[in-house]
């Protein structure tokens, strides 16, 4: 029996090609482990039977569109839509013989920062099922995390990749904007969505980057990588010349609990040991204005792009007496919930003619501060290294009830979403008996140094990823 | 008191590319409904736009043509509002850094009279979807009991020309959109085929005293698609707000729907809603920016100007053929037909048209040939040559064999016999009523088959008659 709560992507790649496992006996084992964990966990809002590919499987977050599979955004106003169109990125690994194992639940429209927004439950914390697994991508890391798929695909607009990843004890890349297509992603904010990869190991990571990264005719933001994604050696020990900066704000703000910090340390302690040279620097703006910027910008886009959503074509319709407005109104009444609408009122309101200026407007000069401070830093450094999130798995429902506390767990990374900037999230200890994320910062398109620097560690750090409790 | 109307277009073009604006779906005006669309047009979740390069530089191809600067940078905008033609939720636009601004069209007016009109803007935006609005009152969507909706239309490509308010008078304003229409054809980027709605404009309308600076309240009459319909709504529009203002009132902000169908109709009113289109940059786009290269290489290569054509016709001919051969599209035949200019031009735009021969088919030379004899051969020879001219192999040999009968031995009898057989109208002709004289030339050509000289005809008619 496959044992796939210890199985790699690499790993699981390597059983078939040695011949050592059918492609169906590597697909019947994840379904197995679904079958045996996920009625706890609820990772999966669909799973799927006989995926065409002779690879191995991958989980796709509810938010890429997968042709003939249900998509639903983790809402109930797409509730029973099925796409007729595949996203780049699974059309990207399909091509690649990946099997579409199933869809992960996830914060409603990636609104949420803890997957309890889903319209249809919350997924648990493999390492603790009264926590939350981080959001909004909570779904696809605690099934990675579960052994429930090899790796998975999340996407990331202010931290929904690095966050659930920390909190999951697994790897999360959010990519420069612009590397990865967002064709077929059900949209949220479209100057900040990201797709990436959620898998075990950096290793993986960067193989599934490859698959997923370049440029992509349909969607008009994306680029040509200015050089081919590099895989590190598996022996790969090293990090002699790399400057590494610790954003002060970054590292010493409030709210980020003392044993996230000190297994940031001991992080640091082992990368200055493998070489590596390490000062202190400065992002103020970034941090102190990094949220309510991306609380602007990020609700003004997502006001617009949930427009479309209105019952005419696909998902739900409620039909009250009356005409097409009252249809509209009472379609949109009962598919969006809470956090959907609080961001459609937010982000209407800040576009408003008079608000403009001041809101949207000044939001958009904001950012341009931010890359630029990002910028300066990167003068005198190569990545810059904070915690991820600043504290562990919280408990299911300790937030819900105050959306600004919710907020506040992206708080380290959505200043680096905003200035564009890829970031890694690597497992590097626990606290608590809960996973602590290391975030890695990079210049854009520098993805090749992260999966450098994120190897290195990870091998320094030796972190087991299976859940204690799971041993 | 003296009025001055002063009006302002806006004006939309289908561009005739072979795909839609943000996606590759083909444009097509007559297939079944929602038959041309896909995850894009149709607002999939997820789907994304990509621009149209060719409908990028159609438009600033007609930018160029209207004197306008192509920006060095350009971007679109989303314009947000619900409506179920509209299926993203907003509209594709641009907003306040479009492709082409500042231009200037030169309109040519009769007895020298230019005017100059600005234009403030040429954008591109996409179409929407085309929307039926089942039961209820006007086929509106209030009241309606369904609604059906194609989006085969919907991501059409569609430039947006707007005017500055210089045009002053309703034919001024036909004049303009006729000399605009006839750009836009020659440019080859629309069939700005009113009837098909590839081409449609509104119009705001405000008038102000002679001397008086500044401009009034202005109405805006929507969706005309006819010249001569505009240029009625205009002159009726005119009429209402002067009447309003020597009544003592005035006149409120508003959009007049007017029926074309149905011109006496009193026109449907909707107070000027204020909405708020929440405009802002699209975030699935990346700025355009022009090569400047293509921009130069693209105005190096602009035909004349239809207004520069009427002026340099206007030395041949009188201002109304010279306009009408240009905003047509006849002058280039005219010009390619040898012989005395004023008759050339009228054949060209009466005899001819009526034809429905291909103007550029047409053999010049030899048509020239058959209009210069025109008087010394049989009408119904003139009209087979005017026929068969845009034939292939046409010659005006076989046309002007046809001599005309002006043997005068034998008109003679005819004409005798026609005098004999109505002594009535030869008494009325004698008693004065000269205007007769068309009615006998006519009897001797139809009882010659079309095959006498008219010229001698008359002649001899008048001769027997006075004698």
């Amino acid at each position: 029996m496959i044992d796939t709560l210890r199985l790699t992507a690499e790993g699981a790649n390597d059983l078939l090609t040695r011949g050592e496992a059918t492609r169906d006996e590597i697909f019947a084992a994840y379904r197995a482990a679904i079958d045996e964990r996920d009625s706890e966990l609820h990772c999966f809002l669909h799973v799927c039977d006989d995926p065409p590919g002779e690879g191995i499987p991958i989980a796709f977050k509810d938010v890429v569109s997968t042709k003939a599979v249900p998509t639903t955004a983790g809402s109930r106003i797409l509730d029973g839509y099925v796409p007729a169109y595949d996203a780049t990125v699974a059309t990207r690994c399909e091509g690649r013989g990946l099997r579409t194992l199933g869809k992960t639940n996830m914060d409603e429209f990636a609104m949420g920062s803890s997957t309890e927004n889903s319209a249809f439950g919350p997924t648990r914390n493999p390492w603790d099922p009264a926590r939350v697994p981080g959001g909004s991508s909570g779904g696809s890391a605690a099934a990675v995390a579960a052994g429930l798929a090899p790796w998975a695909l999340g996407s990331d607009t202010g931290g929904s990749i690095k966050q659930p990843a920390a909190l999951c004890g697994v790897v999360g890349l959010r990519p420069t904007y612009g590397t990865v297509s967002r064709y077929g992603i059900v949209a949220f904010a479209s100057s900040l969505d990201q797709i990436g990869p959620v898998t075990k190991t950096v290793r993986d990571s960067a193989f599934l980057y490859s698959v997923i990264a370049g440029r992509d005719e349909r969607d008009s933001t994306t680029v040509d990588l200015p050089e081919p994604v590099r895989i590190p050696e598996p022996e790969e020990l090293d990090l002699r010349g790399l400057r590494i900066g610790l954003p002060k704000e970054l590292n010493e703000a409030e709210g980020i609990e003392p044993g996230v910090s000190e297994q940031v340390s001991r992080a640091l302690d082992l990368a200055r040991e493998l070489g590596a040279e390490i000062g202190e620097c400065r992002l103020p703006r970034s941090v102190e204005y990094g949220l309510p910027c991306y609380y602007l910008i990020a609700p003004s886009e997502a006001s617009s792009n949930l427009a479309r959503y209105d019952g005419v074509r696909y998902g739900l319709r409620s039909t009250p007496n009356g005409d097409v407005r009252a249809m509209y109104d009472r379609t949109r009444h009962d598919g969006f919930g809470d956090e959907p609408k609080r961001r459609i009122m937010l982000g209407t309101y800040a576009l408003s003619a008079g608000y403009y200026e001041a809101f949207y407007g000044q939001a958009q000069k904001v950012r341009t501060v931010i890359r630029d401070e990002h910028a300066a830093a990167f003068e005198q450094f190569d990545i810059l290294v904070s915690p991820t999130s600043p504290t562990v798995a919280f408990e299911l429902g300790a937030r819900t009830a105050n959306p600004l506390a919710m907020y506040a767990a992206d708080l380290l990374t959505i200043p680096s979403n905003l200035a564009g900037l890829p970031g890694l999230s690597i497992p590097c200890g626990l606290s608590e008996g809960l996973p602590v994320g290391l975030q890695l910062i990079g210049r854009q398109f520098s993805e090749n140094l992260l999966f450098r620097a994120g190897h290195a560690l990870e091998r320094a750090l030796e972190f087991d990823f299976v859940p204690e409790r799971l041993r | 008191m003296s009025w001055e109307p002063v009006i302002g277009l806006e004006i939309h073009v289908h561009l005739k590319t072979r795909t839609k604006m943000f996606c590759r779906c083909p444009v097509a005006y007559f297939e079944p409904p929602n038959t041309q669309t896909c995850p894009v047009c149709l607002a999939m979740p997820g789907s994304l736009p990509v621009p149209n390069r060719k409908a990028v530089e159609w438009t600033m191809r007609l930018g160029l043509a209207l004197g306008c600067e192509i920006a060095p940078r350009a971007i679109f905008h989303r314009k947000n509002y619900f409506y179920p033609d509209n299926p993203k939720g907003y509209q594709i636009s641009q907003y306040d850094e479009p492709l082409c601004v500042d231009g200037r069209v030169v309109v040519p007016g009769p007895e020298g009279g230019d005017s100059e009109v600005g234009i403030v803007r040429a954008h591109l935006e996409e179409d929407a979807a085309k929307t039926v609005h089942v039961g209820g009152a006007e086929g509106r969507i209030h009241g309606a009991e369904s609604s059906l909706v194609d989006f085969n239309r919907a991501g059409t490509p569609l430039v947006e020309i707007v005017t500055a308010p210089d045009l002053r008078s309703a034919e001024q304003a036909k004049r303009f959109l006729q000399l605009l229409r006839q750009t836009v054809v020659e440019l080859e980027i629309s069939d700005a085929e009113m009837e098909k709605g590839s081409m449609r404009f509104d119009v705001n309308v405000s008038v102000r005293e002679s001397e008086e600076a500044g401009f009034r309240t202005r109405t805006e009459l929507k969706n005309m698609n006819s010249f001569n319909f505009a240029a009625k709504g205009i002159e009726r529009e005119i009429k209402r707000q002067v009447g309003i203002y020597e009544g003592g009132g005035t006149v409120e902000q508003e959009t007049l729907h007017f029926d074309p169908g149905n011109e006496s109709a009193p026109p449907l009113r909707s107070k000027e809603e204020a909405q708020d289109y929440r405009y802002f940059p699209e975030p699935d786009l990346v700025p355009l920016e022009p090569d400047r290269e293509l921009v130069e290489r693209m105005r190096g290569e602009l035909p004349e100007s239809p207004s520069a054509r009427i002026r340099r016709l206007e030395g041949e001919v009188d201002f109304a053929l010279a306009e009408g051969l240009v905003t047509s599209g006849r002058d280039e035949l005219y010009s390619r037909i040898p012989g005395e200019r004023e008759p050339v031009a009228n054949v060209v735009m009466n005899e001819l048209a009526a034809t429905g021969v291909d103007p550029a088919a047409v053999n010049g030379e030899e048509l020239g040939k058959v209009i210069a004899a025109r008087g010394d051969i049989p009408r119904a020879a003139f009209t087979e040559a005017l026929a068969a001219s845009a034939s292939e192999g046409f010659s005006a040999e076989r046309y002007l064999a046809e001599a005309a009968i002006a043997d005068v031995s034998e008109l003679d009898p005819v004409i005798d016999r026609i005098l004999g057989e109505n002594q009535t109208q030869v008494e009325a002709y004698r008693g004065g009523k000269e205007g007769l004289l068309g009615f006998f030339v006519g009897q001797v050509m139809k009882e010659t088959g079309g095959k006498a000289n008219p010229k001698v005809v008359n002649e001899r008619v008048r001769e027997k008659l006075s004698a």
